[in-house]
């Protein structure tokens, strides 16, 4: 026997949406104040897969936490092994031949690239469509059979090293990557732009949802596509260049709409730009040694160091404190998308709660780097 | 370098006293002399922020406030537990989304046994979580925080994983 719920306007409840929600993309908990489909406050609760990255990097070495870098942003793991390359290397001060400056480029670029169609595909999924997961999955496993080549891992790479990387390229791996940004180049237009980006039904859906100001950016520290879809031109590979980016011809796209069609396109433009990147640094490989001379044990010296990079999510941060002991001091881990969800509860308040899950997929949400 | 300068200025109303000569090198170290509170400018390449500010736990909503309206945005807050020197360490992170990159990194000490610093979410919505977080990871109390508990942690937890003293 069922007793139909009457709630008085004025009346409100609260939803759990996850941890395990389909829609959270892993465990994601936000806790929904809802006045019927309206939502009055959103709490997003994190923590469910933390693992204390931090303490981990206490405890070992600067090399032995290398593995576990790539095991937070788990699509891009190839930017967060930079990322604490750099920032050791920094400390260190560690010289990186050239022609590993330009491998690692070309294999973050390329996971880059794997990482925005991964999030095509399951954006799309939440909104409804099940075609376009097919399509990126058929493009992306040839990045990820690219990066195996060269990484001996399909997602969890732990290839940079202090000074380097872990493995040369070879012809073969620059001929399939040719060939990849070919193919993908051939079916963009058709298969991405045509089916999905100019379609009726994907345009209502997250066209003029989800408003993000430039100035709420600011001050909540978003990144990335996020701040790029506000109308803010800031990308580290231009505004803090790194490595060898500044060597490098390409566009940072933005879109000063700031909904979450903003950031879709922010995040369809960045593809192309990567594939330039890539084209530009195959075309320009010089040769030589992939490992620069480093020291078997490491001991920078103690002070205080941060250094960042972009990732597919945004601005990606080591403050590292070094006592001149043999491992990390300190470690702090500022990841992207923890400064970009912080953001979701001031947005999604008044919002639709089918728009609020639209909208959260924009933000690109991976929660293993959002708890580490 | 322009903007570098212009926030040297804005902070220096914080800091009458002129600021002593000194390197990083060697900073935090058991020896090292302690350092005068004030700003000191680094090298970017070596230590990836321009500017190194030092305050008192009172001066770091001021200072916030100072960067708020330079236009900046908070990158990040850490805690370090000095164990041999008995404090706690905050350290916030600054950075610009616009116009010239300038990082300032800005820095305060609490006795290990009374963590309190005042927050600085009244100021900078993104504090919210990093302060949560910093509590979370070490104990440490931001005054008048709206929200002040656990984040990442279970919420039930009796213990801070970041002190170096802790034992599991």
């Amino acid at each position: 026997m069922t007793v139909p719920v009457h709630l008085r306007h004025d009346e409100t409840f609260v939803l759990n949406l996850g941890p395990q929600h389909p829609a959270t993309h892993g465990v994601l908990r936000v806790k929904l104040t809802m006045d019927g489909e309206y939502i009055v406050k959103a709490e997003p609760v994190l923590g469910y897969i933390h693992r204390m990255h931090e303490k981990l990097a206490e405890g070992g070495t600067f090399a032995q936490f290398m593995p576990n870098t790539a095991r937070m942003d788990y699509l891009h793991a190839l930017a967060f092994n930079h990322g604490w390359a750099l920032v050791v290397e920094k400390a260190a001060g560690i010289e990186v031949p050239e022609r590993a400056e330009y491998i690692r480029v070309i294999t973050v670029e390329l996971n880059r690239i794997a990482s925005h169609l991964l999030w095509w595909a399951a954006f799309l999924l939440d909104l409804g469509g099940f075609t376009p997961l097919l399509y990126a999955f058929d493009d992306r496993e040839k990045i990820i059979d690219l990066l195996e080549r060269v990484t001996g891992s399909r997602l969890t790479y732990c290839y940079m090293r202090f000074g380097g990387v872990y493995n040369d390229i070879d012809d073969e791996f620059i001929a399939g990557t040719r060939d990849f940004i070919k193919r993908l180049r051939g079916r963009m237009p058709r298969l991405y732009h045509d089916l999905v980006t100019h379609n009726i039904i994907l345009i209502k859906r997250i066209k003029d949802i989800g408003f993000i100001s430039a100035e709420q950016c600011r001050r909540y520290g978003a990144t990335g596509p996020v701040a790029r879809g506000s109308g803010i031109s800031y990308d580290i590979r231009k505004n803090e260049p790194y490595s060898v980016y500044p060597e490098f011809d390409f566009d940072i796209p933005v879109f000063a709409e700031g909904d979450s069609m903003a950031r879709y396109m922010v995040r369809m433009h960045e593809m192309e730009q990567s594939m330039r990147i890539i084209e530009q640094a195959l075309d320009k490989l010089p040769g030589g040694p992939v490992m620069g001379k480093a020291p078997k044990v490491l001991k920078p010296g103690a002070g205080y160091y941060y250094s960042a990079v972009e990732t597919a999510r945004g601005s990606l941060g080591h403050r590292l404190v070094c006592n001149g002991d043999k491992n990390p001091y300190k470690l702090k881990l500022r990841s992207p998308t923890f400064s970009n969800l912080s953001l979701f509860g001031e947005v999604a308040e008044g919002m639709l709660l089918a728009d609020a899950l639209a909208f959260m997929g924009s933000l690109d949400l991976v929660i293993p780097e959002i708890d580490r | 370098m322009e903007m570098l300068e212009k926030t040297r200025i804005a902070l220096a109303g914080l800091f009458p006293e002129p600021v002593p000569p000194a390197t990083l090198e060697g900073e935090g170290g058991q020896d090292a002399p302690p350092r005068e509170a004030g700003a000191l400018v680094t090298d970017p390449v070596k230590h990836g922020s321009h500017l190194d500010v030092l305050c008192r736990p009172d001066q770091v909503v001021a200072v916030a406030r100072i960067m708020d309206s330079e236009g900046y945005f908070l990158e990040a807050i850490s805690g370090v537990d000095w164990l041999d020197k008995q404090q706690f360490e905050v350290i916030y992170d600054y950075n610009r989304l616009d116009g010239e990159h300038c990082r300032v990194m800005v820095r305060t000490s609490v006795p290990r046994d009374e963590p309190v610093v005042p927050t600085v979410t009244g100021v900078f919505p993104a504090a919210d979580w990093h302060e949560r977080e910093t509590f979370d990871f070490y104990g440490i109390q931001f005054q008048d925080h709206p929200n002040l508990i656990r984040i990442l942690l279970p919420e039930d937890a009796d213990f801070y994983p970041l002190r170096k003293d802790y034992m599991p």
